[in-house]
């Protein structure tokens, strides 16, 4: 096999490859939109295919920030990061939102995006619980007593702004106790408070599950849980040591019941009783599981695209591209003739390569990763047109065919290698130091140059030096 | 053959200052109306509450602007014609992610109530991210810029070169820039991937001349500097008109019909491609010219 043989079976085995690639997404975006949810939703969505940006599908995209100073001291920011990580992730993976990338942004961001899902109130409250749960010891003496009626007697509530307690009430507290408020009660219920004491002998981190579980004579929710080895004999003795005293079951900072210890609790299990809806049950189920953030998080940042809108702007935005991408290809083959031709097909071939090789890299398409690949796709036009004008030069030379197509690549080479150097230097540095949509644009237009030096200087010199292979004496460009 | 340009003659490099003329004019326009009307910055940058509603039964801008007002909250409206849709902003810092869109919302609710809505569209950005993608965006751009500098100084060997084609791409993003603010046009992070993508196709375009005079220097190294410029940005110059005038094309299709959400993007580009060919030939190349000269 010669040079040329190489380079021909080069191309036609990337061409494969590429188109291998592609299938999957192919496939992917061919189906209805109801048999994506549902293969989502079974976690059997392929891994390298191509993804449209919530931009462009619609969908919600989160910025949380970890409240730092709620970190226990001990604890260090980086674990507390990665643990917060991967309780958001839990949490949102069992609520069952199929592909949702969430990854850590600067020191103390996490960035969370939920693909298709634009009514995130839920999922909010989902995520950003610190679902701390707490067993405390109910303060039932006369002076907690006085407290409680004297909120009673309050036009306001007890806490003032930031949640500190009014004066009059915080020189009320017995020692040792917090004010804590009920789980709102049936509609119109006048809010309750419970006086609690300040140790906390048991608190939700023994927690190995929960579960919902309902009533079986009113069919009303619950929430049972069950503790690991060792919080359960911390609860064993708890219970053991406090029966007919009441345990308040708290929530974050919310006490969802407070039943009476009728005697010890063995075996490490329990049931959280209160009002709650079959969906809230569900919900603080799942978040009991997953376990409590090692510290609040709080959203600085919220994006919401409705559905209709990604489906508008992809379809506005493409069709337009469509035509602008028909009338390259009309102008180059009707200047360029047969040199046009070539460079169709590279540009075709980009086109693909490109496509493949972001499905392959599971890159995710946004409008500025568009903005990339307009950018590459320019330039790869631009290598064939540099090379086009240089035939023309040297055929104004009238130098033969064969001699007119290696001057031309030669000569047009280094403008085409130095002008991508150029700009992928830049977007080498947009890509490192840039953010969210900045680095968007960079990584199509990383590849995008890749592949558009390729195809505009390596695959049409091998289709020209194919074709000098029949002798030829004229070149039409 | 089909021909468009023809072998051309130009004197550019005498008219250099009719040029740099021309730009500092541009220049100064944009300026003027970035000093008194400042730049659109979009809540990417400020910070704040952006919601987008469609409404079932047609209200218009002034209803709306009427509920606003009634609801307590000083708003910006954009009215998408013909779909009965509106965007309303409130920039700033504002620490609760859903307390200005609810309170627009119970203002629909109050002033128009039994038309439905559909949220089509809600941003919130707290103010901590605005100043952090602004600032990440300026860092990595300038970045870049040096990076381009010195990966052009090393091929041409020659460190004029790259400052000229630096300021060259520089002058077509704040030319852009300038026209957004003269437009009134909001600057988000879409219009900086617009920016950015001029500043990649400004020097990729001005590259390709000073390859030519690279070359030419080589084959003619006892030609003058300005008779060598000249030649080579009429040598290219059929190259640098088509490849232009296609990408033009296509950014022109894209501005007129390619919808909404990208029309501030295609309208940024429309002009920073049009400046870009001409900085290629106005700025770059003669600056080079203006500069080697001054040295010797």
């Amino acid at each position: 096999m010669n040079k040329l043989h190489w380079k021909i079976g080069t191309v036609l085995g990337l061409l494969i490859l590429a188109v291998w690639l592609l299938y999957p997404s192919v496939e992917w975006y061919t189906k209805t939109a109801d048999d994506r949810a549902k293969t989502e939703a079974m976690r059997l969505r392929p891994k390298r295919i191509l993804n449209l940006g919530l931009d462009l599908r619609g969908g919600t995209h989160l910025l949380l920030e970890l409240d730092v100073e709620k970190l226990e001291k001990k604890e260090k920011l980086n674990d507390a990061m990665t643990r917060a990580i991967e309780i958001i992730r839990n949490r949102v993976d069992q609520y069952g939102v199929g592909e949702t990338p969430i990854s850590r942004q600067g020191e103390r961001w996490i960035s969370v995006d939920l693909p298709g899902i634009s009514n995130t109130e839920e999922a909010e409250n989902l995520i950003g619980k610190t679902a701390l749960l707490e067993f405390r010891l109910v303060d039932t003496s006369n002076e907690a007593q006085a407290v409680l009626s004297k909120v009673d007697g309050l036009t306001e509530p007890p806490f003032g702004k930031n949640g500190v307690l009014l004066p009059e009430i915080a020189k009320l507290m017995p020692k040792g106790t917090i004010l804590r408020k009920a789980a709102p009660g049936p509609e119109g219920d006048k809010a309750r408070y419970y006086v609690l004491f300040n140790e906390v002998p048991v608190t939700g981190a023994y927690l190995e599950s929960a579960r919902v579980e309902t009533d079986q004579q009113f069919g009303t929710p619950s929430i049972g849980f069950t503790f690991n080895k060792e919080g359960g004999k911390l609860f064993e003795n708890f219970t053991g040591a406090n029966v007919n005293k009441f345990l308040a079951i708290v929530l974050d900072d919310v006490v969802h019941s407070a039943p009476v210890i009728k005697s010890r609790i063995g075996g490490g299990s329990g049931v959280i009783e209160g009002s709650f809806t079959m969906e809230e049950a569900r919900n603080l189920a799942i978040i009991l599981r997953a376990g409590a953030l090692p510290a609040p998080v709080n959203i600085i940042e919220k994006r919401v695209v409705g559905p209709g809108l990604g489906e508008d702007s992809i379809n506005k935005g493409l069709s337009a591209a469509g035509i602008g991408f028909i009338f390259v290809i009309a102008f180059m083959l009707v200047y360029y003739r047969a040199g046009g031709f070539v460079a169709d097909i590279a540009l075709a071939l980009n086109f693909v390569f490109l496509s493949a090789a972001m499905a392959y890299f599971g890159a995710t398409l946004t409008l500025p990763g568009i903005a990339g690949i307009i950018l590459s796709l320019a330039m790869a036009i631009d290598a064939n047109v540099l090379i086009l004008e240089r035939m023309r030069e040297e055929l104004a030379l009238s130098k033969p065919v064969a001699m007119i197509i290696p001057t031309s690549y030669d000569k047009a080479w280094s403008a085409i290698l130095d002008s991508n150097v150029t700009t992928w230097i830049a977007a080498i540095f947009l890509f490192q130091f840039g953010s969210g949509p900045v680095k968007g644009f960079a990584v199509t237009l990383t590849i995008g140059l890749l592949v558009g030096m390729f195809t505009s200087v390596f695959v049409t010199r091998a289709i020209y030096e194919f074709w000098l292979t029949s002798n030829p004496k004229e070149l039409s460009i | 053959m089909m021909v468009l340009i023809k072998k051309t003659n130009i004197d550019f490099i005498s008219k250099r200052f009719m040029f740099f003329g021309f730009s500092a004019l541009l220049i100064a326009a944009g300026a003027a109306s970035m000093a008194v009307k400042g730049l659109n910055l979009g809540l990417d940058f400020t910070g704040g509450t952006l919601l987008q509603v469609k409404f079932e039964a047609p209200v218009t801008t002034a209803q709306v602007r009427e509920a606003m007002t009634t609801a307590g909250l000083e708003t910006t409206i954009q009215s998408f014609t013909g779909r009965n849709a509106y965007q309303l902003k409130v920039k700033g810092t504002q620490e609760n992610v859903n307390e200005i869109a609810d309170k627009m919302l119970a203002g629909f609710k109050t002033s128009f109530p039994g038309n439905a809505y559909t949220e089509e569209k809600r941003d919130y950005v707290g103010p901590v991210v605005g100043r952090d993608l602004a600032k990440k965006a300026l860092f990595a751009f300038v970045l870049s810029l040096f990076g381009i500098i010195v990966y052009v100084a090393f091929r041409f060997s020659n460190p004029v070169w790259g400052a000229a084609g630096v300021v060259a791409l520089l002058h077509d993003v704040f030319v852009a820039a300038g026209a957004m603010s003269i437009t009134n046009r909001e600057i988000d992070l879409v219009i900086v991937a617009a920016l950015l993508t001029i500043a990649g196709y400004s020097i990729n375009d001005t590259i390709v001349i000073f390859d030519r005079m690279r070359e030419n220097i080589r084959m003619f190294p006892k030609m003058a500097l300005g008779k060598l410029v000249n030649t080579s940005i009429n040598e290219t110059l059929s190259r640098t008109l088509l490849t232009n005038l296609t990408v033009l094309t296509v950014v022109a299709v894209l501005f007129f019909f390619g919808g909404e959400v990208i029309n501030n993007f295609a309208f940024c580009m429309l002009v920073g491609s049009i400046f870009g060919t001409y900085s290629t030939i106005a700025i770059a190349t003669p600056l080079v010219y203006q500069w080697e000269n001054k040295g010797k």
